[in-house]
């Protein structure tokens, strides 16, 4: 690699997505300068922070060499071209493994993009590489990841949330301005609160599931990460739409989230503060920060009003009914017969003895549990007490939605009751890291949109917190106009994103940034 | 390969026993796609070149619903005189096994597309009208090839191969409500059931439902209750059941080692069965550790699927002429009695007589032709009629040809031989053979005076008066020109000659 | 007790998951667990109320019988733990489907 100037370098990095698009639209910087800066920067400090599990190098850099031929040939680029993203690998690549955090699933090589891949690819978004999760997204923390945890840029003994946790850490410690994470229950918003940036989740539907190794097919919903709200804006139309190949994909426009990105205005707008959610549940700190957005939006003229949404409460037990229910189902294919890991094939062995001991040793613990859980509550003699039961509470949980956007305009609640717990507090009590998940559930359940933003550190630790909002199905508009009010004002308290307040990650050459 | 059950004869089983049965048929349909991709349908083709994601059950693949599939079970569902649901959803029906792409099946659950109709059969000279509970659609599997076993079976087998180009195909399932009553004619009532299905679905241009493809494939089950008894019986569900012959023995079999069983005291195991084509028994399948729990819950990749009335309405005015309306405006235009029309449906002629007529041919003539010497010929070769190699175009043909007069019923035999024997078209095949009646007068007279010669005294007995030996004459003259001879020409010479 | 370990084994068979007797003792407490406190939607009073079934009511997404392009069968074999004559090669299946 030819000596380069690690300051130049170093500054692209920290550029948001969109002046990364600008930039290159304009001639200023080329697609291949900003890919090899993020290259650099992976190298860089990823053994610290294992975000990816793959990292695509010259495919990148030829991505990057074909948004620059396009450009000097005077070709249309779209808004995001040349923009380096990471990309959780649970969405296939047909040049990249697909391993969706696991054994059963090592070195696996799709031979199709998923459409979200393939509009990534079309709009000269730049793909640097597959990142890291918990096994199939069941988890909180990237602790359920057969090839090791990620780690928080803010504090590397701390874990960067999870499913998405490695698309959220990779965005916190600049190794790419956009990422794609996946939100079944919670993971997208949970990693991003947990890492002080950006984390949303569309509406259900709102972007194509074909392609996503499915964990829960009636929750899992594609969104953006990103250090902006603007940025994750840009991302959200890009990677949106309808899709013919995914039966549940929104037949409508998308929503104009990046128009409503630049409003940021909150003037007259109702918002609800989620009872269930805001008594003695969450950290001090993330209580206490939460309360003061909330004093923020009234001072930016919302009229804030408490809303009751009683059956919430019952929103984890249903999620953890109805997830598992369909997880088991979705990963019954993973049996050694036509791809992925095959185990104890020895000539004498029956398919099924085969399938049992592949799926033994493939499968880590959380999955197995998962299973086992889904499999229960589908039994014939158990289904109207669980799953059916849970689908009505479902509904229920879906009314409460429904009452509450009739009196508000959005619903806020802390995203998650902490801040980054420490990478092994959790691992041997699943019932304690389920917890994480008991304000971002309900927006999973109903379908409906919901961002997480950063509204501060917590006193007592100094870590991110986020803020939760959320809005009616198909309204993703007016989550992105809120949370981009409340980080403008936000930003000018703090005199710049809550993310400079992270410590530098150290880098081996080049001396800080 | 059999267990040796034990039997009770036939008519001994049924004189103590009564019967009741159901049949389960699974139709592949014959749209161009699969159920859930664009993926061809087409059978034979190279293994597992009709695949894609969806139907390899790839992880993040998506199903996306088929019209045509869903027009043509609402077909069928209307052909059958169901209810067609206002909406309904697909389910799933999880379990493993290596054809199975994703280790569960879409399937239709407690909300199939179509409910509650009837089939009317007829067995015995009877009408029974079989209730149909439901029609639903869902996903073929994929096929195996079981390996390095004696028989190609999966016992034995070392291992396996599978194609998944017949994975993700749409399969419709009928189910047939318990049909009791029927008592000895259970087999065929069976048989004549599943006849009348593939005939209807035939007509319908659903399927090309050739069982020998596995485009039809059916499960009988079957229960026994003592005379008289206030419950019906335990079933059995018989598979592997892959001909209408196999049905009717099927069911037989079952009804006569049920019957032993339940003469020793013993109960009836709810059991799956294979059936065997070689000695027309049936074997109790692998006893599995507990019954299966298919675990069914709604699919969530799908949306519901509510047909508007409209569109309904618009298939039901689509419908063709189905079977039994067919057969009952042809009994009524070919004057035919029930018992001659059940003969002809039996022979497998129906299609292949109409077919006739619609070439030019009378009914009468076309019926004649192939209940007669076709059947005949069919029999000797140990087929079909509709495998003989010849036309209805051909049949009519030759009918005309004796229609004018230039061949009669003897030489038309001799036509069809010939047809048969792939000697070319009928015209050719008169042509070739020479078989043309002779009607002119010089080669007749010729014929005549040579057998007046050889005749004398037949000839005298004319000469006097006794005109009806004309015939015995006229047998000569035939026999002089192989047959060829126009009789009442040769009659009128004859006559002439010695009157 | 939500569930015993027993149960927890036919779970494991139902699901093709080889649980060592160690797993097996592991999972039943934690399973046991996590049914008691999921059980609770079973306090919710849901008379008359549907399931859910999708976020936004969609009904009748259907696409024409048309023919797509399809995978080569190399594409499809491509992530085959074994293969043979262009099939998936299988380990030996004990039951009749």
């Amino acid at each position: 690699m030819a000596a380069r100037d690690a300051g130049a370098g170093s500054k692209l990095t920290r550029l948001t997505a969109a002046e990364i698009a600008a930039a290159v639209a304009s001639g200023e910087v080329s697609a291949v300068e900003v890919t090899q800066a993020h290259l650099d920067r992976i190298v860089a400090v990823d053994s610290d922070v294992h975000a990816f599990l793959h990292v695509a190098g010259n495919a990148a850099l030829a991505a990057a060499e074909d948004v620059d031929r396009k450009r000097a040939a005077g070709e249309p680029l779209g808004p995001l071209a040349g923009v380096p993203l990471a990309l959780k690998d649970v969405m296939t690549t047909a040049d990249m493994p697909t391993t969706c955090g696991s054994k059963i699933l090592e070195g696996w090589r799709p031979p199709y993009d998923a459409t979200v891949t393939r509009r990534l690819r079309d709009a000269g978004v730049v793909i640097l590489g597959k990142t890291n999760m918990d096994e199939f997204a069941m988890g909180s923390s990237t602790e359920n990841s057969a090839y090791g945890p990620s780690h928080n840029p803010w504090d590397l003994t701390r874990i960067p949330g999870g499913s998405s946790g490695g698309s959220s850490a990779a965005v916190a410690a600049y190794e790419a301005p956009l990422a794609i994470g996946t939100d079944t229950g919670g993971s997208i918003r949970q990693p991003a609160s947990v890492c002080g940036i950006v984390g949303m989740k569309p509406t259900y539907g709102g972007s194509s599931r074909y392609g996503l190794v499915a964990f829960a097919s009636s929750l899992d919903t594609p969104g953006p990460l990103a250090r902006t709200v603007l940025d994750a804006a840009l991302l959200h139309e890009v990677m949106s739409g309808h899709d013919p190949c995914d039966s549940t994909s929104v037949d409508a426009p998308v929503p104009p989230v990046v128009a409503a990105a630049r409003q940021a205005d909150v003037s007259g707008l109702r918002v609800g503060v989620v009872t269930e959610f805001s008594g003695g549940g969450s950290q001090t700190g993330v209580q206490a920060r939460f309360t003061e957005a909330v004093e923020l939006l009234e001072s930016l003229g919302a009229k804030v009003v408490e809303v009751s949404c009683p059956h919430f409460t019952y929103a984890l037990p249903a999620y953890y009914l109805i997830a598992p229910s369909e997880c088991s189902s979705n990963l019954a294919r993973f049996d050694a017969m036509r791809y992925g890991l095959r185990a104890g094939d020895d000539g004498t062995r029956s398919a099924d003895e085969v399938m049992s001991l592949t799926r033994e040793a493939g499968f880590g613990p959380e999955v197995k549990r998962r299973i086992m859980l889904g499999t229960y509550a589908l039994s014939s003699g158990y289904y109207d007490a669980y799953y059916g039961k849970a689908q009505q509470v479902r509904t229920l949980i879906t009314q409460d939605f429904e009452a509450a956007f009739e009196q508000v305009d959005v619903l806020v609640s802390p995203t998650t009751p902490t801040t980054a717990f420490p990478i092994g507090e959790r691992v041997d009590d699943p019932m304690a890291m389920y917890l994480a998940d008991l304000f971002t559930i309900p927006s999973d359940l109903a379908g409906n949109a919901a961002i997480s933003v950063p509204c501060g550190l917590a006193p007592e630790d100094g870590l991110p917190v986020g803020l939760q909002i959320m809005a009616p199905a198909l309204a993703d508009d007016r989550a992105y106009r809120v949370g981009a009010a409340v980080e403008s004002a936000l930003e000018q308290r703090w005199g710049g994103p809550l993310l400079a307040k992270a410590k530098e990650l150290r880098e081996p050459s080049g001396g800080t940034q | 390969m059999t267990d040796l059950a034990q039997l009770v004869p036939y008519d001994e089983a049924l004189s103590r026993y009564e019967p009741v049965i159901g049949i389960e048929t699974h139709v592949e349909l014959g749209t161009t796609t699969k159920m859930f991709c664009g993926c061809p349908t087409t059978f034979g083709l190279e293994p597992n070149s009709a695949v894609c994601p969806v139907c390899l059950g790839l992880p993040g693949s998506l199903p996306v619903a088929n019209r045509a599939a869903i027009e043509y079970t609402i077909r069928i569902g209307l052909a059958l005189n169901c209810s067609i649901a206002t909406w309904c959803r697909f389910a799933r029906k999880n379990y493993f096994y290596p054809d199975m792409p994703k280790d569960f099946q879409i399937s239709q659950y407690d909300e199939p597309l179509c409910t509650d109709g009837w089939l009317d059969v007829v067995v015995g000279g009877r009408t029974v009208r079989v209730g149909i509970e439901r029609v639903h659609l869902e996903e073929d599997t994929g096929k195996s090839l079981h390996m390095g076993g004696a028989t190609g079976r999966i016992h034995g087998a070392e291992y396996s191969l599978v194609d998944y180009n017949r994975a993700g195909i749409p399969l419709v399932e009928v189910v047939t409500k318990p049909v009791a009553g029927t008592g000895a004619l259970a087999p065929e009532a069976a048989r004549a059931y599943v006849t009348e299905l593939r005939d209807l679905l035939r007509a319908l241009g659903v399927s090309d439902v050739r069982m020998e493809e596995g485009s039809l494939r059916s499960d009988v089950n079957v229960s026994l209750a003592p005379n008289g008894a206030a419950e019906w019986g335990t079933r059995t569900e018989t598979k592997n059941v892959n001909s209408l012959r196999s049905v009717e023995r099927a069911v037989r079999f079952e009804i006569e080692r049920q019957a032993a069983v339940l003469d020793a005291g013993q109960k009836v195991v709810q059991e799956t069965r294979h059936f065997h084509e070689d000695h027309g028994t049936t074997t109790a399948g692998r006893s599995k550790e507990e019954a299966q729990d298919y675990r069914y819950f709604p699919e969530p990749d799908l949306v519901p699927v509510a047909p508007d009335r409209d569109w309904v309405e618009q298939i039901r005015a689509s419908l063709p002429e189905l079977p039994a309306a067919r057969r009952a405006r042809l009994q009524a235009e070919w004057g035919l009695s029930g018992l001659e029309m059940t003969q002809l449906q039996n022979a497998g002629a129906l299609d292949l007589i109409g077919a006739t007529v619609g070439a030019g041919a009378s009914a009468a003539d076309a019926r004649k032709w192939w209940m007669g010497e076709l059947a005949r010929h069919a029999n000797v070769a140990g087929t079909d009629l509709a495998e003989l190699p010849i036309t209805p175009a051909e049949v009519a043909r030759v009918s005309a040809l004796v229609q004018a007069g230039t061949i009669n019923d003897k030489l038309a035999r001799q036509v069809l031989e010939g047809v048969l024997a792939g000697e070319g078209d009928p015209d050719a095949v008169v042509a070739a053979r020479g078989l043309a009646i002779v009607s002119d007068d010089a080669a007749l007279t010729e014929a005549v005076d040579a057998a007046i010669a050889a005749n004398p005294d037949i000839a005298a007995k004319i000469r006097d008066g006794k005109t009806a030996a004309v015939g015995a004459l006229v047998g000569a003259v035939m026999k002089a020109t192989r047959g060829r001879a126009d009789a009442s020409r040769a009659s009128a010479l004859i006559l002439d000659r010695l009157g | 007790m939500s569930i015993t370990r027993d149960e927890v084994a036919h779970l494991a068979r139902l699901s093709r998951l080889a649980l060592t007797d160690a797993e097996l003792d592991h999972f039943a407490g934690q399973l046991d667990q996590i049914i008691g406190a999921v059980a609770r939607v079973q306090e919710v009073a849901a008379e008359g109320i549907p399931p859910m079934t999708h976020a936004v009511p969609v009904v009748n997404v259907l696409r024409d019988d048309v023919e797509v392009a399809c995978l080569s069968p190399e594409q499809a074999l491509s992530g085959a733990p074994a293969a043979e004559q262009s099939r998936f090669r299988v380990p030996r299946i004990l039951t009749e489907d």
